[in-house]
This record gives C-alpha cells, sequence and structure tokens, in this order.
C-alpha cells in the first residue's frame, strides 16, 4: 500500500497490466519516452520498451484506427488521446468501428481497446482543453464508459477497463489528478496523501465496470455525481446543511441504476451534477432512468447542476464551473419544494 | 474596384458525360514489360518513376513478358481464372436475387475481378486482407463456401452475421477477411495497426489494406500512410483506381493532378503502379510488395489501374452520369478474357475448356444459391430472430439492454 496521487495510480495500472500480459501495449501522443503531459505513463517505456510503449503521430483518427487493428490482431491497445477535446477526429473508428466490430461481425473481431483521456476544466485550460465530452460516448452502443474520482478507484477500474474485451472510455478528471478539488479555487491545493482512496495497493486488483459507490451516506436528497463533482458536492453537502446521500456513479454505462434507484427511493429527493454542458447531457439521461424508476418517490422535481450550455471560457471559467455555491443552492431549493 | 484578376473557382469535370463518346486518352498505357524491377530492398526515391508508370505483364499477342512476368506455372493460372469466373457467375446470380426481391442489395466487382483474386491467392493464408465492398473475389479464389457468402446477402437464418449488415458486408476470419465497415476508408488505418501488431509480436504475417480512389481523399488514408511510413509496418496499402466513385470520377478526388500512386512518394513509402486488369502483373506486384513486408522493409502502395463496369451498387445508375456502355472503351480490356487469351496462347487452354470451365461454375453457383435460398430470403420473412439484435453490442448483455430486450418482447 502506498499514497498515489492519481496520475500515479494510472501509470500503477498500466504498469501492473504491462508485466501480466504480453498483449498490453500502451501509446499516444507524447507517451512513451517523455511519459505523457500529466506524467501518466512516466517511465514505463523505460521499463517494457518501445515495442510496448510509444509515441504516436498528432493524429486522433490515426491513433484508434491503429488500436482498433491492433485489437482485431490479438493486442490490447491501451491508448491515451492527449486531452479529451483532441477525441473529435477518432469518433469514427470510436463510433463506426471500435463499437461495431464485435456486432457486425457475429464476434469473429473484437475491439478490447482502452482509450483514457482527461477531460473537466479549472486548469485554465479554456474550451480546447476543458470539455466533458462523456454522453457523446454513453450514446454510442458498444462502448463503456468509466470517470473515476480517485487513486483507489482509478488504478482498479483502468485494471477492469483493460481486461474487460469491449471497447472502454476511460475519461480522468484531471484537476484531481493531483489531489481531490471541491470546486473552492481560491483556497490551498489538497494532496492525495491525506484521503484514504489515496492509498493504493502496489500490485494487482480491480473495481468492476458497472458498479457505482456511496461516498457520503444521507437521507434528505440522493446527489448523483462522478469525477471531480463528487467533492464539489461534498462541499456543498456539509456547507449547506443539507443531509445528502453522495453516489459516485464511477461508471456512466453500464450504468449501476441499482444503486441510484434504492438512494432515491430511499430519500425521495435528486439533484445530478456534471462539470458537462446541460442540454442532452449525460444529467438528462440520469433524470429519465430517475423518474421512471422511483417517480412515485419523488417529492421534488429533480434538479440538475451542470455546466452551461456554453463553450468553456477561459478567464471565466470558475463562472462556468458547477461549484459548491450551486450546488448548495440546488440541496436548498430540493428540500424547500 | 482593382484591376485584379478576378478568381476561378475549379470543378474537375470526366472527359465524358452520357451523350458523349468515351473518352480514355488520359491513360498513358504503356508497353507490356516496359517498366523496370527493381529489386525488393531498393530506396524508394530510386524508384519514384514506378508511381506514374504502369507495370504491365501481357502484351498484344497474349505473352507474359519482361522483368515483372511471374514465375507461375499455369496450374496455378488456371486457378485464378477459375476464382475470376466463378466471382463474376456469382455476382450476377447475386444480382438477379436481388431483382427478384430476395436480397436487399448488393454490389457487383465485374471488371475489377483479377486483383482481390490475384492477392488471395498470392497471399498466406495468416495474413489479414481488410477489404471494401468490391473484393469479394478474395472469398471465392480461398474457396470460401459460396452457401455462407449467399446466406450473409440473403440475410437469412444461416446468415452468420445474423442479419445486423448489409448485403455483401462479409466477415471471415478464417479465410483472413476482415469485417467489411460501410464507412469508406476506415479499414486501410487498421490493416496498418493490424500490420504494427504483427511486428510487435516478432509474427510472421503481414496485412494488406484496400481502399478506392475516391475514399484515398478521407483522413484514414492519409493516416495509414503516415502510421506506416513512421512504423515501417508490414502492410500492402492498395488503392483500386476504377475511375469512378458513384457518379464522381477520379478527378474529384485530386486523380487529375497527380497518380494516386504519387500520394505515396511525399511520405517516403514505394509506390508501384500496375494494370489491374492484368492478372499476372497482379500476382508480380503483390509478390513484391509481400516480400518486402515480410523482410522488414516496410510498406508498399499499390495503385490499380481498372474500370468499374458495373453500377456502384444496386441503387445506382451509371447512365445517368458516364457514358452508356463506356466500359467497351477501357483501354486496359477485361480481365478474365486477358488471361484466359494468354492462357490458351501457352498451349495450356482451349475455348472448350472455357466453356466447361463456365458450365461448372454455373452448376456450383446454381446449386449453392438453390441451398442458400432454401434457409431463407427477404421474401419468405426467415430472418434471423429479432431478440438476436441485442446479442454481440457488448461480450456480456448489460442490465440495460436484458431489460429492452425483455420489452421487445413485450414483458
Amino acid at each position: 500500500m502506498a499514497t498515489m496521487a492519481m496520475n500515479v495510480a494510472l501509470r500503477s495500472a498500466m504498469d501492473v497490466m504491462l508485466e501480466r500480459d504480453d498483449d498490453v501495449v500502451v501509446f499516444g501522443e507524447d507517451v512513451g519516452y517523455f511519459g505523457g503531459v500529466f506524467r501518466c505513463t512516466d517511465g514505463l517505456q523505460a521499463k517494457y520498451g518501445s515495442n510496448r510503449v510509444f509515441d504516436t503521430p498528432i493524429a486522433e483518427g490515426g491513433i484508434i484506427g491503429v488500436a482498433v487493428g491492433m485489437g482485431a490482431y490479438g493486442l490490447r491497445p491501451v491508448v491515451e488521446i492527449q486531452f479529451a477535446d483532441y477525441v473529435y477526429p477518432a469518433l469514427d473508428q470510436l463510433i463506426s468501428e471500435a463499437a461495431r466490430l464485435r456486432y457486425r461481425s457475429g464476434a469473429e473481431f473484437t475491439a478490447p481497446l482502452t482509450v483514457r483521456m482527461p477531460v473537466g476544466g479549472g486548469i485554465h485550460g479554456g474550451q480546447t482543453h476543458s470539455q466533458s465530452p462523456e454522453s457523446l460516448f454513453t450514446h454510442v452502443c458498444g462502448l463503456k464508459t468509466v470517470l473515476p474520482s480517485n487513486p483507489y478507484d482509478a488504478k482498479g477500474l483502468l485494471i477492469s477497463a483493460i481486461e474487460d474485451n469491449d471497447p472502454v472510455m476511460f475519461l480522468e478528471p484531471k484537476r484531481i489528478y493531483n489531489g481531490p478539488f471541491d470546486g473552492h479555487h481560491d483556497r490551498p491545493i489538497v494532496p492525495w496523501s491525506g484521503h484514504p482512496l489515496g492509498d493504493v495497493p502496489d500490485g494487482y486488483y480491480s473495481v468492476p465496470l458497472g458498479s457505482a459507490a456511496i461516498r457520503r451516506a444521507g437521507s434528505d436528497v440522493t446527489v448523483l455525481a462522478y469525477g471531480t463533482m463528487v467533492y464539489v458536492a461534498e462541499a456543498a453537502a456539509e456547507e449547506s446543511g443539507v443531509d445528502a446521500e453522495i453516489i459516485d456513479l464511477r461508471t456512466l454505462l453500464p450504468l449501476d441504476t441499482e444503486t441510484i434507484e434504492a438512494s432515491t427511493s430511499k430519500t425521495g429527493r435528486c439533484v445530478i451534477v456534471h462539470e458537462a454542458t446541460r442540454t442532452s447531457g449525460f444529467g438528462a439521461e440520469l433524470a429519465a432512468s430517475v423518474q421512471e424508476t422511483c417517480f412515485y418517490h419523488l417529492e421534488a422535481p429533480i434538479e440538475r447542476v451542470t455546466g452551461w450550455d456554453t463553450p468553456y471560457p477561459h478567464a471565466q471559467e470558475w463562472d462556468y464551473f458547477p461549484g459548491p455555491e450551486r450546488v448548495g443552492a440546488a440541496l436548498t431549493r430540493v428540500m424547500e419544494a | 474596384m482593382s484591376d485584379s484578376t478576378p478568381l476561378r473557382f475549379h470543378v474537375p469535370e470526366p472527359s465524358a458525360r452520357p451523350g458523349d463518346e468515351p473518352d480514355f486518352s488520359y491513360v498513358e498505357v504503356p508497353a507490356a514489360g516496359s517498366v523496370r524491377r527493381p529489386d525488393v530492398d531498393v530506396d524508394p526515391a530510386e524508384i519514384r518513376d514506378l508511381a506514374s508508370s504502369m507495370i504491365r505483364v501481357l502484351d498484344e499477342a497474349d505473352q507474359a513478358v519482361g522483368p515483372w512476368a511471374p514465375d507461375v506455372s499455369s496450374d496455378d493460372l488456371g486457378t485464378g481464372l477459375r476464382a475470376m469466373v466463378k466471382t463474376r457467375r456469382y455476382d450476377d446470380r447475386m444480382l438477379t436475387a436481388q431483382r427478384q426481391g430476395k436480397a436487399s442489395f448488393y454490389i457487383r466487382c465485374t471488371g475489377e475481378e483479377a486483383i482481390a483474386v490475384g492477392q488471395a491467392l498470392e497471399l498466406g493464408p495468416r495474413d489479414m486482407f481488410f477489404p471494401t465492398y468490391r473484393q469479394q473475389g478474395w472469398l471465392i479464389a480461398r474457396d470460401w463456401p459460396l452457401v455462407d457468402m449467399m446466406c450473409q446477402v440473403l440475410s437469412n437464418e444461416k446468415d452468420r452475421l445474423h442479419g445486423r449488415q448489409m448485403p455483401i458486408m462479409y466477415s471471415a476470419r478464417q479465410a483472413g477477411f476482415f469485417t467489411i465497415s460501410g464507412n469508406l476508408g476506415t479499414q486501410y488505418i487498421q490493416a496498418v495497426g493490424w500490420a504494427m501488431a504483427a511486428a510487435i509480436k516478432g509474427d510472421d504475417c503481414i496485412a494488406s489494406g484496400m481502399i478506392g480512389e475516391g475514399a484515398t481523399a478521407e483522413a484514414d488514408f492519409h493516416h495509414a500512410l503516415t502510421f506506416a511510413t513512421t512504423y515501417q509496418a508490414p502492410v500492402i496499402l492498395n488503392v483500386v483506381n476504377n475511375q469512378w466513385a458513384i457518379s464522381s470520377f477520379q478527378g474529384i478526388a485530386g486523380g487529375t493532378r497527380s497518380t494516386f500512386a504519387d500520394r505515396a512518394l511525399g511520405y517516403g513509402i514505394p509506390a508501384l503502379r500496375v494494370d489491374g486488369n492484368d492478372y499476372l502483373a497482379v500476382l508480380a506486384a503483390t509478390r513484391w510488395a509481400s516480400e518486402r513486408a515480410r523482410s522488414n522493409w516496410g510498406p508498399t502502395l499499390i495503385e490499380w489501374i481498372t474500370y468499374r463496369v458495373a453500377a456502384h451498387s444496386t441503387s445506382d445508375d451509371p447512365s445517368k452520369y458516364r457514358p452508356f456502355e463506356e466500359w467497351k472503351a477501357w483501354p486496359l480490356g477485361d480481365p478474365i478474357d486477358r488471361l484466359e487469351r494468354h492462357l490458351i496462347a501457352s498451349g495450356e487452354w482451349s475455348a472448350e475448356q472455357g466453356e466447361r470451365l463456365r458450365a461448372d461454375v454455373g452448376e456450383e453457383v446454381q446449386a449453392a444459391s438453390r441451398e442458400a435460398e432454401g434457409y431463407g430470403t427477404l421474401l419468405d420473412g426467415r430472418a434471423p430472430s429479432a431478440k438476436s439484435i441485442f446479442e454481440d453490442v457488448f461480450e456480456e448483455m448489460p442490465p440495460h439492454l436484458q431489460r429492452q430486450r425483455q420489452q421487445m418482447e413485450g414483458g
């Protein structure tokens, strides 16, 4: 057991899997010799050689395209898209190819890829280094979408994703690579070293895909969150005094609807929080799912607290970011409804 | 206004449209045997001229001539001829089935049979072919069961792809035939990835990717060349230039400014431009590229010059955009006729044998068709089960799909 930051835990997951499975290969822009702009693959090329860990041309469509071919051959590619904002040139290969290969070939060919990408804002990244495109992936049949919130889960989920025989989109909230962040950007940065989920086993373990975790038990309202927003929700609950039950979804698809239903049926109230833009965001799917399963338990309208439907601005990022004040206000509103 | 010249927008036009005389004067046809054959370890920079010439083996007297004439037995040529004839007969039968309403759609490869058949017989059993939709000849050359192919086209109970794919989008891993996409160009970069994987694992098999000249405009084409040259992937990158992408002539993909083989030169990839209707040239060029790849000399791009004789698909009417029977003026002839004439000229074949071959193949296709239609066609509704649509989305069916399947069943 060691204290690890989230980027270190992710590196540890890849290290473990490169060691365990000769078919695992890791590649992407700047991930080889240099070790990635967020250091997630630091040292892996030196340890496993450039046959297993290597740099690629700046061509996301090419990166996913060769990964599909490698997966069909029998390798287990783990690729990094440097920022989620750069994934769009690869959508054809992801949507029409990786996600469909098993289906269209009657399982003759499969695409056991893991596609890692940093998401979210709060690092002055502006509109091209801050986006959260998870709902683009959850809308595609054949893709799984994972979004961890802490080092322990990040490593265990990444190992599950690599072992999965289908393509997994693995979205990493970049603002919490180095520590949990509750949205109070004016306060000192908190490292993972003080956090219980920063304690990460050195070796192999896994966290199953499709399973949510309850981060804070509560009785007043269920908060559905993932990634950075888990910490924002925790801060909002403490600061508003609302006894919220906070569910960290961890995997968006397949979605752990049982945990959501059990909690919302109990509390009768639901607030959904995500950093992505609102319209057609994953919160819409969550809200629909909650009303389908819990309508007769609900005592207030479901609230969504999200990024605004604008590009992620640079200078005004804290006006965009759904911080603890906005989440706290929503908690208070649903209690007053 | 200033006195500057107004800018002029250029939209290329083909040499002939409906009502015009066909005009293939833009296709320069060098004499067979006139192009040199470099060693496979040649520096790509030394053979740039091969991207703008045309490798041809069969001459006007139907003899195999020049340095590219491959060492191939007449038996093997007979195998190739049979596969091409069978492919054409198969296409005719499937077109009829579509016209009868038994299949929703079909695509013929008339005039292009030599390319897929030649590659199928020249490459190894463990090599992987990443086809487009006009390479059914590969499967037939590898003796893949016609009934299996037909069941896919008919989307019937025996369709191994369970009715999920449009007709002709076969998948046959055991035949080294990658699942066909409906999106153009995607398989090209995947072929490079497959070849990279083979190199990473120290394997001894290679990949061959196909793309049409029209789809070279897709980013995947350029990704494929970038990755193939960067990692020196053991891959053959084929461009089938059949002159037409549905209604767009090859100039709409930039083909009037340089050859498609020329595209490779900027990437440092050696390129051959080859008469795709010359079966012996197909074997020879494939062998050269394959030897390069297997010897760790990296990728080769081959532009195959051919002509799409048939409509793009059963949903297309070429008389709307190109001269009626333009194919009759195509200067490179027909691949089946040319190979057959060569075998006859070599004393290895006769017109009677040709007739017997056609009769045999006709019976084989007819028998297969009877059997396949016995498993169902579009007309009798014997399609794969509705609930099977939920399978193979993932390896294991997640809860939301289980629920949706129950909903479909009225649960």
